[in-house]
């Protein structure tokens, strides 16, 4: 008896590890379908805005996204692979602060802020191009190891870590609400309870305001490790970019 | 100019009903909520959507608050032959915006 027991329960630990959830996967069936056309995912609004960006020339050096990378299509590949590291910065950088940097080094513009539609429009045109493909995040230590901690670490007045939402009550309900298990492999996505379109960053802010604790800032080392650790507990999902979600 | 997406089916049949699918990146605002200030948000939503195909009305609604941001249509036209669909849509601001499309019936 004691050994069905234990043995039910390493069942259960390893279907654990091998269940991950996308937040798709417990999406209503509207959300789903939303997702699943084009023509109906409010998405595909900044998708067309981020393909006249591409080829807009911009900032002091007279160029655009085009003139150096060609067709947005030679992008695939490359959002799965965020946050990837930067030696300028000496750490990952997500997808939005590349964005970021590739304008104000390479065309002489100014940077977007971290809500800016524009920098959303880029980024999901960018993350579309790879849609379908396997997140592919590569594991850098330290910081990895960094944003793990940061994962399991206790914050803000209610004093909640990110891992006990949605690593020990993922599946469970916050106030009617389902705890997804937390992957980022939609993002920017379109999100029905903001109207709109938002980056990871975005959602991590919102997660640490709820718990009352002061956001990290956008262009943070502790945001961009905490993507990077979720990157990689995502790694092998499938890119869903731009998905939406409740 | 607010953002649009048309998508109608690339083979449509004559006589035969086909979709029509619209994005309409618009906030939609619903003139119910208030500021951090407690100062009323004034409405912004579309209040007047026509669809016409060659001229002839296929559809005309009044939309009304509570319809969500960048609202998603979808709507059924019967075509005798090939054309344009005009959608046309105004808003509380009183700005009028037309998009056109191809329609192809095979």
């Amino acid at each position: 008896m004691k050994r069905l027991v234990l043995l039910a329960v390493a069942a259960m630990l390893l279907m654990g590890a091998g269940d991950r959830r996308s937040g798709y996967d417990d999406a209503s069936a509207d959300t789903r379908a939303m997702q699943d056309d084009d023509a109906a995912n409010p998405a595909f609004l900044w998708v067309q805005q981020g393909e006249s960006l591409w080829s807009a020339a911009e900032g002091a050096a007279g160029k655009s996204c085009a003139d150096c990378h060609g067709d947005v299509s030679a992008m695939r590949g490359v959002a799965p692979r965020y946050p990837a590291f930067e030696p300028k910065h000496g750490r990952p950088i997500t997808l939005e602060e590349r964005i970021n940097l590739c304008r104000t080094d390479h065309m002489g513009a100014a940077a977007f802020a971290w809500n800016d539609d524009k920098l959303l429009s880029l980024s999901a045109l960018i993350g579309l191009q790879s849609r379908g493909m396997p997140v592919a995040a590569k594991a850098q230590e330290p910081f990895l190891s960094e944003g793990a901690a940061l994962f399991r670490e206790r914050m803000g007045q209610l004093n909640l870590s990110c891992a006990q939402c949605h690593e020990e009550r993922a599946g469970l309900k916050l106030a009617g609400s389902l705890i997804p298990q937390g992957h980022p492999n939609g993002y920017p996505e379109y999100r029905l309870e903001w109207q709109g379109m938002g980056s990871f960053y975005r959602r991590l802010r919102n997660c640490m305001i709820g718990v009352r604790a002061e956001p990290f800032a956008p262009d943070s080392r502790e945001a961009a490790d905490l993507a990077l650790f979720l990157a990689v507990r995502a790694n092998g999902m499938k890119v869903e970019t731009p998905a939406v979600r409740p | 100019m607010v953002r649009v997406l048309i998508n109608v089916p690339k083979q449509i049949h004559a006589n035969e009903p086909f979709e029509v699918k619209v994005l309409i990146s618009h906030p939609m605002e619903s003139g119910q909520r208030r500021d951090q200030m407690g100062q009323a948000i004034p409405r912004d939503i579309i209040n007047h959507f026509i669809a016409t195909l060659d001229g002839e009305t296929v559809l005309d609604a009044d939309f009304f608050p509570a319809i969500a941001a960048n609202p998603f249509l979808s709507f059924s036209v019967v075509a005798e032959k090939s054309g344009t669909l005009a959608l046309t849509f105004v808003d509380d601001h009183g700005v009028t915006q037309t998009e056109l499309t191809a329609i192809t019936v095979t």
